[in-house]
């Protein structure tokens, strides 16, 4: 008797916390429907006399329309397609290839290397910002593409993350047995190393996208070229040009969020456990 | 035996070159100019001057510097504050055994880690409104002698900041302990319930000290990401998060000198002290971890 209570009151805190965390989501999604009078009137979504009471026809896609109609959305959205999978493929393949020189070669000036990656670890991104800026002027790479990706396709975290998982979970002895039968060093890491990281390379995958999608501060700093934007410098553009136009602002983060949302449902599995794998031991 | 055959000198070269080279023009290279550029005043990335210690010597007594200090201090001790507790209480909910949904649940709570710190600022920013927002309404039908015009952005601000950065947060958080009570070892917790230890001393006394380095861990990365707050203040608060706002931060003073008024150097300058300051604080909480450790 006293077990059921307790995980009544267990289900009954998880359903309210669950509540509570959707509610931004449902609120966007409400907000991004509805005219603006209906914004103003209606917390969620309108009363009527459709079905379960909500006056379903006068839900609107307007603000949508305006989205990728009058507004550079769908540029915006290729733009961040582009620039987060070219950064996120490219980030995660120099970061494996990193760690696999680090964790399964013997080679002078490898334990400086390693040091250097842990040093490198604590760096925090502001302390760049200014001199990376100077940086990227002096090479002349400011509002390109090239500026804007490649300082981040190193990430001492990268590295660092693929050379335990690889101590791990790639056997020398393999490797040796591949070398003897004659295999090529690129193509024993593409063909054997990469496919026994793979959880590890799915998981960084998705957190680097993530982070160039979800960046702003970069592109903020780096592009000054509007067509050049990607959704987070866009939608910052847009609130300062329609100010209290709030469901157009909503549709605009809707947009923005769908897709990696989408991306996530798919990969889930493995992003979680890639997360935690490094962290719970160490 | 197996007939060894050692590898090409160059091979490791080949697969480490991508990040030495990135790091050296990208990391390194700029890391030791901004070396240079904290005793340097310039205008725009062009022009600059030697000033030895003056941007330094400027920043110990910068009221703007101060405040912004004030204000990031207070919101990360808030934001680590509560997200800790929140986020530890979602994992024990959902390390029950026998929980059904469970996978579910984690899901809900972990989406919002997914919402990048921009679109967090948007998606708060019409809720915390006065009279049309979601927090007042809500607030008012709880509570009726809560006003409806509630200023969140013009005087409460850090508690909407916090808000929006406890929501994004927690979940992401609750993954890790999750992850770290499913490797608290059950002999121990059957151990503690047969000598007659209640739900919280076994709390207390066997999961607590099991998870404490991932607590300490998280904490520090809470912490040292709280510290650098600039997406959430900078777009969910126009005025007020500006020079000498309420929710004027470190970073958004680093970012309107070095882009708005244009000196890189003080810029750098206050690069470099928030930087040491967090290496300092990670560096004394690991200590803390390795002793603890060592008990």
């Amino acid at each position: 008797m006293r077990r059921r209570l307790t995980l009544a009151v267990v289900y009954a805190l998880l359903v309210l916390f669950a509540g509570l965390m959707l509610t931004p989501f449902a609120f966007m999604l409400a907000s991004t429907l509805k005219t603006k009078a209906d914004f103003v009137n209606t917390l969620f979504l309108p009363d009527g006399d459709g079905w379960l009471g909500v006056g379903w026809d006068r839900l609107t896609l307007a603000n949508y329309r305006r989205l990728f109609v009058e507004l550079p959305m769908a540029r915006a959205l290729l733009n961040s397609a582009f620039l987060a999978s070219v950064g996120s493929i490219f980030a995660t393949l120099f970061s494996a290839m990193g760690g696999y020189a680090l964790s399964k070669f013997e080679f002078r000036g490898r334990e400086a290397l390693i040091r250097l990656v842990l040093g490198a670890l604590i760096i925090p991104a502001p302390l760049l910002i200014a001199p990376g800026f100077q940086n990227l002027w002096k090479l002349g790479l400011l509002d390109t593409y090239t500026g804007l990706i490649m300082p981040g396709l190193a990430p001492a975290f990268g590295v660092f993350l693929f050379r335990q998982a690889m101590l791990n979970a790639v056997p020398s002895e393999l490797i040796d047995a591949a070398r003897i039968d004659g295999a090529g060093e690129f193509r024993i890491f593409f063909t054997l190393v990469f496919p026994l990281v793979r959880p590890m390379v799915g998981a960084f995958l998705m957190i680097t996208f993530l982070g160039v999608w979800n960046d702003f501060l970069t592109p903020q700093v780096v592009l000054q070229s509007p067509d050049r934007y990607p959704l987070s410098t866009t939608l910052a553009m847009l609130r300062n040009l329609d100010w209290n136009d709030y469901g157009l602002v909503l549709a605009g983060t809707l947009v923005s969020i769908a897709p990696v949302m989408c991306l996530f449902l798919l990969l889930q599995r493995e992003f979680i456990s890639g997360l935690t794998s490094g962290a719970v031991k160490g | 035996m197996t007939s060894y055959r050692p590898h090409p000198r160059w091979a490791p070269w080949a697969f480490i070159a991508p990040f030495v080279v990135l790091f050296a023009v990208f990391t390194a290279w700029p890391l030791l100019r901004s070396l240079q550029l904290a005793f340097e005043q310039t205008y725009g990335p062009q022009t600059t001057v030697f000033v030895g210690l003056k941007n330094f010597r400027y920043l110990a007594t910068d009221p703007l510097f101060w405040h912004a200090v004030t204000n990031t201090l207070q919101f990360t001790l808030w934001t680590v504050g509560l997200q800790v507790p929140v986020a530890l209480c979602l994992a024990l909910l959902l390390n029950r055994p026998n929980l059904r949904g469970r996978a579910g649940f984690r899901l809900i709570f972990f989406s919002p880690s997914l919402v990048g710190l921009v679109f967090v600022a948007m998606l708060f920013l019409p809720m915390f409104e006065k009279r049309t927002g979601l927090v007042n309404i809500w607030l008012h039908a709880l509570w009726p002698a809560w006003s409806l015009d509630f200023p969140w952005f013009e005087t409460y601000t850090m508690t909407a900041l916090v808000l929006a950065a406890v929501w994004t947060g927690a979940g992401l958080m609750m993954v890790y302990f999750l992850a770290a009570l499913q490797h608290v070892p059950a002999e121990l917790l059957e151990a503690a319930q047969m000598d007659g230890a209640g739900p919280l001393q076994r709390f207390w006394h066997v999961v607590l000290p099991e998870i404490r380095p991932v607590l300490g861990l998280m904490s520090l990365l809470s912490f040292v990401g709280c510290m650098q707050l600039f997406e959430l203040s900078y777009l969910m608060l126009g005025d007020s998060g500006s020079a000498g706002g309420r929710g004027f931060s470190i970073v958004m003073y680093l970012y309107q000198m070095g882009f708005t008024t244009g000196d890189l150097g003080y810029a750098s300058a206050i690069g470099w002290v928030l930087a040491l300051f967090l290496m300092a604080i990670a560096f004394l909480q690991r200590r803390l971890a390795r002793r603890q450790l060592e008990d």
